[in-house]
C-alpha cells in the first residue's frame, strides 16, 4: 500500500474512533443548563422532556467497543502494519501458481505461515503418512483395502461421477467402468495412466464421404452389426464387409478393437454387443457418419498422483468383483 | 437555540449529509484504497484475455442467471481448495466486467471448471442435466444448441474492455500496457463467432475458467 493510502487508512480510522470518544464525553456532559432530572420545557401532548443522562449501562458499552476496537487493530494490524499476531487469510497478491509456492516455502523458513497455509499443514500431518502409506502400495493390493476403497470412492464421488455416473456404470458417450469392457485396458497401470494424463486420442473421424455416403454407411453398419451376432441383411453386410478394411487398421481385422491388437488406440471391441455411444442402428450409423471423439480430462495436476493412487484402486476395483 | 445538537435534529437536510458521512467512513477505509492497490490491479502472469468466442459465451453465462446458482470464487480453506483447486486472487478478476463471483452455490463452484470435463460432457449436460448426472436439480438449456451468434456486437464488446482494461492490462518490456485485443483481433471477432451456437460459445467459455492459476 503506497504511504497516501496508508495514512488515508489510518486517519480515517483512529480519526472514527477518537471521534466516537469525543462525542460520547460530550454527550455525557451536562450542557443544556437544567438541574438533571428536571423537566426542559418541552411538552407535547402532555409528555414532557426531562433532562435525563445517556444510561450508565449504555454509555459504559459504548465505551468498551471503542476498547476492544484499538485491541482489535493492535492484534490485526491497520494499513500496512500487520498488527501483533500479523494474522493473514492467505497469499492474496501472488501472480502465479509457482508463486504461491514459493511464499508458502518462505513463509516456512520465517516459522510464519498464513491462516490457510496452517490448515493445509495440520491436514498433512494428519493425512500425510496415511497418503503415503497407500502410496507404497500396489494397486492390485489396495483394491481388497475396504478403507483405501472407502477413500478411492469419495474421490471417485467428487470427481469423476459427473461423467462415469455415481454408480460407475457410465452413460451414453461416457463408459461404463464396472464391466469388464476397456477401451484404454483394465489393468491397473493403464487405469491409473488414464487417470494421470487423460485419453486425448483424435478420437473417431466422420467416415460419412469416404465410404460413399448413406449407403456405404449403412452397408458397414449392417456389417458391425453382424459382427456382435444381430439379424442383418446378409447383402448389406457382406457389402459392408469389404468396406470394413478401411475400419479394420483400428478396429482390428476381426473388429475386436485396438486393445484386442495390443494398442491402446481407444477403438472399441466392435463383437462384443456393448455400445458406448448406443448400439441401435440409428446410433451406430451416426458414430460411422458423423464420427466420434470421447475426451478423458487429465486429472494429474487436479488430484496430484496420491490420490489418484487410490481412485485408480477404487475403479479396478469395480470390475474385479 | 439552547442546545446546539437541536441543529441537526431539526435539519433533515443537515442530518442526512451527517448520516451518509457517518456511515460511508467504513467503505472510505476498506473499499476505496483497494482500487488503487497492485494486488488488486495486476494481472496474474498467465492470465490471457476470452477470445471472441469465449466472450459472447460468458455474456450467455450472465443471460442465463449461471451466476446465480454457480460462484467463482475459491475461498481460502481446505475444504474448498480440496474440491476446487487453488482459492481465488485478486489477480485473476482484475479484467472481469462485471465479475461473476456469486454468492450462493446452488451447484458448485465453476472458477476452475475448465478442462475438468470434456466438451461433449458440457454439452450433454447442458442439454440434459440429469442425462449424465441423475442427482442434478440443474434447469437443462436446450435453446442453446439452436440459437446461433450473429456476431453483430463481437467487436464493439471486446473494443469495450479493452477500454476498460486500459490501466489494467499485461505491460510489454518497455512497460508500455498491451491492450486485451489487437487491431487483428477485433477484425476477426465477428467471423469467429458468426454462426456458432450458443452452446459451443458457453462451453468455449466453461473451458476457459480458472486457466490462469493451474
Amino acid at each position: 500500500m503506497s504511504s497516501f493510502w496508508n495514512i488515508w487508512v489510518w486517519v480515517l480510522t483512529l480519526g472514527t474512533l477518537v471521534g466516537c470518544f469525543t462525542l460520547l464525553r460530550y454527550c455525557l456532559k451536562n450542557f443544556a443548563g437544567v438541574p438533571e432530572g428536571e423537566s426542559m420545557g418541552h411538552t407535547f401532548d402532555g409528555i414532557e422532556e426531562l433532562n435525563n443522562p445517556l444510561p450508565q449501562w449504555w454509555s459504559t458499552f459504548f465505551l468498551l467497543t471503542i476498547i476492544w476496537a484499538f485491541g482489535y487493530l493492535a492484534l490485526y494490524g491497520l494499513g500496512n502494519w500487520t498488527g501483533f499476531i500479523g494474522w493473514k487469510s492467505s497469499n492474496q497478491g501472488i501472480l502465479s501458481l509457482a508463486e504461491s509456492k514459493a511464499q508458502v516455502i518462505a513463509a516456512k523458513e520465517n516459522g510464519y505461515l498464513v491462516q490457510y497455509d496452517r490448515e493445509i499443514e495440520a491436514a498433512d500431518i494428519k493425512y500425510g503418512p496415511i497418503f503415503d502409506g497407500y502410496a507404497a502400495r500396489t494397486i492390485e493390493d489396495l483394491a481388497t483395502d475396504k478403507e483405501a476403497l472407502k477413500v478411492g470412492q469419495r474421490l471417485y464421488l467428487q470427481n469423476c461421477s459427473q461423467c462415469h455416473g455415481s454408480n460407475a456404470s457410465g452413460t451414453t458417450g461416457f463408459p461404463n467402468l464396472t464391466d469388464k469392457d476397456w477401451l484404454y485396458g483394465g489393468d491397473p497401470q493403464s487405469i491409473k495412466h488414464s487417470l494421470l494424463y487423460g485419453r486425448n486420442a483424435n478420437g473417431m473421424i466422420a467416415w460419412g464421404a469416404a465410404l460413399g455416403g448413406d449407403q456405404g454407411v449403412k452397408e458397414v453398419t449392417a456389417y458391425v452389426l453382424s459382427l456382435s451376432g444381430r439379424e442383418v441383411d446378409v447383402a448389406s453386410a457382406a457389402a459392408g464387409k469389404e468396406k470394413f478394411a478401411l475400419c479394420a487398421s483400428c478396429h482390428g481385422a476381426d473388429g475386436k478393437g485396438s486393445l484386442a491388437m495390443g494398442i491402446p488406440l481407444g477403438a472399441p471391441n466392435l463383437t462384443d454387443n456393448i455400445w458406448l455411444y448406443g448400439g441401435s442402428q440409428r446410433a451406430v450409423e451416426s458414430s460411422i457418419k458423423n464420427g466420434r471423439a470421447g475426451v478423458m480430462p487429465a486429472w494429474k495436476d487436479i488430484l496430484g498422483e496420491q490420490k489418484i493412487h487410490l481412485v485408480s484402486a477404487y475403479v479396478y476395483s469395480l470390475s474385479q468383483k | 437555540m439552547k442546545n446546539k445538537h437541536e441543529k441537526f435534529e431539526k435539519s433533515v437536510g443537515l442530518f442526512a449529509i451527517f448520516t451518509v458521512l457517518a456511515i460511508s467512513i467504513g467503505g472510505l477505509v476498506e473499499i476505496t484504497p483497494l482500487f488503487f492497490q497492485k494486488a488488486t490491479t495486476t494481472p496474474v502472469d498467465n492470465l490471457r484475455p476470452y477470445t471472441a468466442l469465449e466472450m459472447e459465451g460468458r455474456d450467455i453465462y450472465i443471460r442465463e442467471g449461471c451466476n446465480v446458482c454457480h460462484s467463482q470464487m475459491i475461498r481460502p480453506f481446505r475444504a474448498e481448495t480440496e474440491r476446487y483447486g487453488h482459492y481465488s486472487v485478486a489477480g485473476e478478476g482484475v479484467w472481469e466486467h462485471p465479475f461473476l463471483w456469486g454468492s450462493k452455490r446452488t451447484g458448485p463452484d465453476l472458477a476452475r471448471v475448465g478442462g475438468r470435463y470434456s466438451d461433449d460432457w458440457h454439452r450433454a449436460h447442458l442439454l440434459d442435466p440429469r442425462s449424465v448426472v441423475p442427482e442434478s436439480n440443474m434447469p437443462s438449456f436446450k435453446w442453446l444448441a439452436e440459437n446461433k451468434l450473429d456476431g453483430e456486437l463481437t467487436e464493439k464488446k471486446l473494443t469495450t474492455f479493452n477500454f476498460l482494461t486500459r490501466n489494467r492490462s499485461h505491460k510489454d518490456e518497455q512497460g508500455n500496457r498491451i491492450p486485451l485485443y489487437s487491431a487483428d483481433d477485433l477484425a476477426g471477432a465477428k467471423a469467429a463467432v458468426k454462426d456458432k451456437t450458443e452452446m459451443e460459445a458457453l462451453i468455449a467459455y466453461l473451458q476457459s475458467l480458472g486457466h490462469a492459476l493451474k
